[in-house]
Formats: structure tokens, sequence, C-alpha cells
């Protein structure tokens, strides 16, 4: 274990682009962030902003080709993640990173029982016997609150409900006890009441276990519950990023403005829903200098011109608009 | 694939329990089997069929077997079914065991009843040896053809293979010198191939040598060509084209069926594999640190199985035909008694000893008939859409 503030995970500058009938979409354009030991942190965007892509790349599970990862390095524990090969890859995946997946309906295996499914994660990574996987597995689904688990494990996923599937799926991510657990929008596809108790779940399992998480979701209600820092993308690069305060309080990139603004709660009653003008960019053709000028209110000529650069509004609260950025400096 | 019928939960107004009953997918699927009688009446034909075949080993396998099926009696020859033997002119250990000849006798006087006994067992043999091989060859081309379709060949390694490949059927065919010289050049080529490939990336592939990793197409293309041009040939004719160059053993005959039938299973796992490949579940498990070999064969085969276990039913049929019809144009084993020579030695007396023609005519048209209906029934309760019909 590293100790201080050496990060668990840096992504630096990381770009994923997909080739497909002679266009080039830019799905991941310079993304950089990074994930401290047990620390949540939250990757907020809207679909088809690169958020899941960016994690894909982390576990090598870009598909190469159409995919293609023209620049940018992955450290992990010191370790650069884009230079290793197939079988050093494996040995990370699920073992020291893990992923769970936005669709618990489908991420499970039909003609396996859920029991073999989590006891092939811990077998894949760990020699250990039959009943001593049996012995964990139980152990697994009684931590992430399933009932009676040792009949459950004999069940197949078609009896289980979305949200019991959602934490089969955890406890399989669970299994090697990893460093760090990405979720890519794990509770999306379950209702409201469910999320939330998988949320709660999340903390839990934090609170436990020295675990850090990389959370994707584009539900800012859930991203104010859990993130220590939260990463805004946008078009495929970071927008802004600092801690709940910073980014709900007081956010400095006009996207993050429109979201926040977009959100129901506010809106004052009887007043229309708040909305971003013009839509996401197609990542093929990204419009010249900031990608988000074509809907931004604050934009000029640079703006058309200039990809923005990084700008520091201190205490580790980052946003890519030097408009704001001279703006609050005047003030 | 898999779908729950809901139907068999019980409603709470009745039951009062939300519990769903525990049945396995199997149960689902027999309760739904059973209601099918034309593929009831196959699986019994054909558990029946099995019992008789594997009896049939026992009791006519061995130096001094219960049914003799080569025992000459010449005495006695094209006596009908049902007859009695002549006690006078035969020795005790002659007489057929059952007292009576219940099939008849054939030209040599051999009991028809213990030939058709030993036929069961080579039909069913033929039949499962034949479709295993070709639903493991199937399985294993169209698993690879559907996960790894995309990848490229590079020349370099076709090459190899084909260096390689064509030494050992040189050597096969007995030049020896010729086979061993192109082993090693296809050796020298694979470990050039593995040199340069594995510093690919640090330094860049000599110029020389970049003709070597020319993407000539990829191993779908390969694959699906392969399974194209074997369907090309008519199949019966390319067995007995085979059939007619080796020689008539009766596993050489399982072996060469299997090699020509496997295009149907490769054709439904790719297809089947083509559309698993971008579920969830392969992503979480490749997520997982799961390794390719195992996704395949683990966790991918299992999904894609049911077309393939309803074509190689209906397999084992044309299985069983194909040899029947080997057997009877004289290509067979002889040294078996098989249901297709049994047909060919009574079509000399279609008229004298019809019976020579019924008896196993009737028993391959009855086993074929209960295996396509087994394989159809299958096939209903294993497709979600045709389900929704009962």
């Amino acid at each position: 274990m590293s100790c201080g503030n050496e990060p668990l995970l840096s992504v630096e500058n990381l770009k994923v682009f997909f080739h497909s009938d002679g266009t080039v979409s830019r799905a991941v354009d310079g993304v950089s962030y990074e994930v401290k030991e047990g620390e949540t942190v939250c990757l907020v965007g809207e679909s088809g902003c690169g958020k899941t892509v960016s994690v894909l790349a982390i576990l090598g599970l870009v598909p190469q080709p159409p995919g293609e990862i023209p620049g940018g390095e992955i450290l992990f524990k010191g370790r650069s993640l884009l230079e290793l090969n197939e079988e050093a890859l494996q040995e990370i995946r699920g073992k020291e990173i893990s992923m769970i997946f936005q669709e618990p309906m489908t991420s499970l295996n039909p003609v396996f029982t859920i029991g073999d499914q989590i006891e092939e994660a811990i077998t894949t990574h760990e020699a250990v016997e039959r009943a001593e996987a049996q012995r964990r597995t139980i152990e697994l689904l009684a931590d992430v609150g399933i009932a009676s688990p040792e009949e459950r494990m004999k069940d197949y996923p078609h009896n289980l409900s979305g949200g019991q599937r959602q934490r089969v799926m955890i406890a399989m991510a669970l299994a090697c006890e990893p460093d760090l657990v990405i979720a890519d929008e794990p509770t999306t596809a379950l209702d409201v009441t469910i999320q939330d108790q998988i949320l709660h779940l999340f903390r839990e399992l934090k609170k436990k276990r020295q675990m850090a998480l990389l959370y994707i979701t584009h539900n800012l209600g859930v991203v104010a519950e859990i993130a220590d820092r939260i990463y805004v993308m946008y078009a495929g690069i970071i927008a802004e990023v600092g801690n709940v305060e910073q980014v709900f309080r007081n956010p400095n990139h006009p996207y993050t403005m429109g979201l926040l603004a977009s959100l129901p709660s506010r809106v004052r009653k009887g007043q229309p829903l708040y909305s971003i003008p013009g839509a996401v960019p197609d990542p093929a053709y990204k419009p010249q200098g900031c990608p988000f000028n074509p809907r931004c209110p604050y934009v000029n000529e640079i703006c058309r011109r200039e990809f923005p650069e990084m700008c520091d509004f201190g205490d580790h609260h980052f946003a890519r608009c030097p408009i704001i950025f001279q703006e609050r400096k005047n003030l | 694939m898999i779908v729950m019928n809901q139907n068999s939960k019980p409603s709470p107004a009745e039951g009062g329990v939300l519990e769903a009953p525990k049945r396995t997918l199997f149960q689902e699927n027999w309760n739904l089997f059973r209601k099918n009688r034309l593929a009831m009446a196959g699986l019994v034909i054909f558990v029946i069929f099995f019992i008789i075949a594997v009896g049939g080993f026992f009791l006519t396998y061995g130096r001094s077997p219960v049914f003799d099926p080569a025992l000459v009696r010449l005495q006695e020859k094209l006596r009908p079914p049902l007859s009695k033997p002549n006690l006078e002119t035969l020795k005790p250990e002659e007489l057929p065991r059952l007292g009576i000849y219940l099939f008849g006798t054939d030209d040599l006087g051999r009991d028809i009843f213990s030939r058709m006994l030993q036929g069961a067992w080579v039909s069913l043999t033929v039949g499962f040896i034949a479709v295993g091989i070709a639903v493991v060859i199937g399985v294993f081309l169209g698993g690879i053809a559907g996960y790894y379709g995309s990848s490229q060949i590079p020349l370099g390694h076709l090459l190899a293979c084909l260096l390689l490949g064509g030494g050992v059927i040189a050597i096969v065919a007995g030049r020896t010198a010729m086979g061993i010289s192109l082993i090693l050049f296809g050796g020298a080529t694979a470990a050039l191939l593995i040199r340069v490939g594995y510093a690919e990336g640090k330094r860049p592939i000599p110029k020389a040598l970049s003709v070597l990793f020319f993407n000539l197409f990829s191993v779908d293309v390969l694959i699906t060509g392969l399974i194209d041009i074997m369907l090309c040939f008519p199949v019966f004719f390319l067995i007995l084209t085979v059939v007619a160059l080796i020689p008539s053993k009766i596993h050489y005959i399982m072996i060469v069926i299997g090699l020509t039938s496997w295009m149907g299973s490769a054709r439904f796992i790719r297809a089947e594999f083509l559309s698993l490949r971008e579920q969830d579940f392969v992503t979480a498990a490749k997520a997982l640190g799961v390794s390719d070999w195992r996704i395949i064969f683990r966790h991918m085969v299992p999904n894609a199985m049911s077309p393939v276990l309803v074509s190689a039913t209906i397999g084992i049929a044309s299985a069983i035909l194909i040899e029947a019809g080997l057997s009877f144009l004289g290509f067979g084993d002889a040294s078996y008694a098989t249901w297709g020579n049994i047909l060919s030695s009574g079509k000399d007396f279609l008229f004298d000893a019809p019976w020579l023609t019924f008896v196993p005519g009737f028993a391959v048209l009855i086993v074929v008939l209960a295996f396509n209906l087994f394989g159809e029934g299958l096939r209903d309760v294993l497709n979600p859409k045709l389900k929704e019909r009962h």
C-alpha cells in the first residue's frame, strides 16, 4: 500500500477514439482524473460524454478496433495499465480493480447459479478450495444484504429481483477485496427506493472495507450523497473538478451551472423547468475551441477559437473556463 | 434464450403466498415438452432404442455371445419370421436362444434378430460418435469465429500453419524427407514470427519481414469460408469417396461422418456468439479477469447450446441414415451386422424373403423418425418464440 497523497489511480490526458466509416469519434478527448485510497470519486456527465469509455479503458476493455487509445497514461499503484499485456491485465481485473455494471438484469450469466458466479470470481484469482469459496460466497452475500444467503446462492439470476441482482453484482465485485471498485451507473436501472438502499449499501461497505470507489452517474442527487470529489464531464473532457460543496454551491463552469439550474428542485413552482439550449455535439464533429461553446451563455470569440485551459479556483477546485475565471478574479 | 414461464406462478388469491415456485429451468421445459405428444413418443422410442442397443451390445459381444449374429446355419436359410428351427439338423449350441427365429434368417441362415441387435448398437454408436465429433468441431470453430471474428490473420501465421500442416500430410503420405523439410521450414517461420512479434511495439518490424505481418483476412472470413466450402460438397458423395479410399472400418466411418457434418453446429454457435459477445455478462466476466477460453467455453457455450442440441438430435438421425446408406451400397464394415448391410443382403431376395428388407427398413424408419420428432419437440421447447404457442 502506498501512503500519503500518492493517488491509487491516476488517469492522465487519456484519449479514446473510435473509428467508423472514415470518421473518428473522439469519445474521450484528453481526460485526467485521480482516485486516492479510500476515496469516493464521482464522474458526472450526460450520456455519451465518455464516462463509461474512460473507465473501460482503465480495465483494458475498450474493443480495439474500432477503438483506439492514441494518447494518455493510466497509472494504478504506479504501474502503467496501458502498457500491460492481456495476461497481466487479467490479473488486475477483478482482483485489484473490479467493476459493477449498469444493467443488473443482463450482467449475470443466466445459466449459472449466483453462487457459482461469485465462487468463480473468487477462484479466478485465488487458489482456494471449493468449501472455502462457498463459505466466502455466503459471507459476501450476507455482506451485501441478501437474506438467507445459503439458499439464495442456489438461485438462478431469473429468480432474483433487479435490486437483488445488483447486490449480487456488488458481491462479485468485492469477492477478491479489490482496492478500487468502479461502479458504472449501478443504480440507473433500479427504482428510487432500491437506488437508495444500494447507495446505503455502498456507504456501509466503504466503512467496512478499505476501498476506493469510482462512481459513474448522471444523477446529481446520488453525487451529492456519496461523493468526496466530483469530476463533471462534457463531450469527452473534464469541465469541472471539486468537492460536493464547491461544485454544488459554487459552480465555476457554465455547463455545471446549467446542469444545476435544470434540477427540478432549483426551479420555483409554476415556472417551466430550465434546460441547457442545444444538444450534445456529435463526438465525430466537435466544435472548434471549447466543446461547450455553442450552448454557452458566456460564449465569446476566444471560446470559439481556443481550447480552454483548466483554471485553478483554489482549494482543489478547478474548472475549464477562463471566462468565468477572469470574472471571478475581477470581482 | 431462457424465459421463465410466468403462468406457472400461483396467483396470490389462491395460494396466498407470493413465493415463486421452486422449479428449475429443466422442470419448466420438461412440463412443456410433455404436452407435445409426438415428441414424447419420439423420446420413448429413443429410450427403448437406447436400452435395446446397449443390451444388444452385451448380448452379441464376445467369443460365445448369447445371440450370435455371425453363426451360419446353411440348412436353415431364408426361414420366415417366427418359424421354428429344425431340431434334427442343428447342434444344440446352434439353436436360436428364443426357441424360434423371431425375425427369420437370411441367405446364410444367420438369425436376423441377433443381427438386428448388433446393428442397433452399431447405429447408436455411429449416431452418437459421429454427432459428438461434429458438435465438438462445430462448437470449437463456431466459437472461435464468433468470438475472435474480427481479429486479422497475418500472412506469416497462415504460411507457418500451411507449411506445418503440409509437412504432416507429406509424412503421412510417405514422403518423409519432404515432410520433414516442410516442418522445419514451418517451424523456422513460426519461430521468426514469435521473435519479431514479441518485439512488436517496442521496435519497428524490419521492412523485409513486414510482408509476413500483412493482414490477409479475418478469422471469421477464414472459418465461414471453410464452412461454405464444406457445404458445397454433396456430403453423401464426399463420404462415399473418402470411405472408398480408406479401410472400411466402422470407426473410420463414424469419424468421416463426423468430420463432414460439423458445419451446421458451427454456424449455429457462430450466430449465437455474435449476439452473446455483446451481452453485458460477457463484459462483466471480462471485468472480473476471467480468461478468454473460460468465457467462451464456460460462459458462452452453455448459452448458445440449445439450437446445437436440436440440430445434434436430428443429426444423429441423419448419421444413422448415412451409415445405413453406406452399408447398403457395400461401403460399410462387413465384420459387423448393421441395419444397412442386412438391408443390402436382403435386396437380392426381395420377393422370396421380404422380411430381410422390411425388418431393418422399419427399424431405420422408426428410429430416424423418433429422433426427428424428439429433436423438433426439443426445438419447440427451447425456442421462447415458439413456446408461446403452447
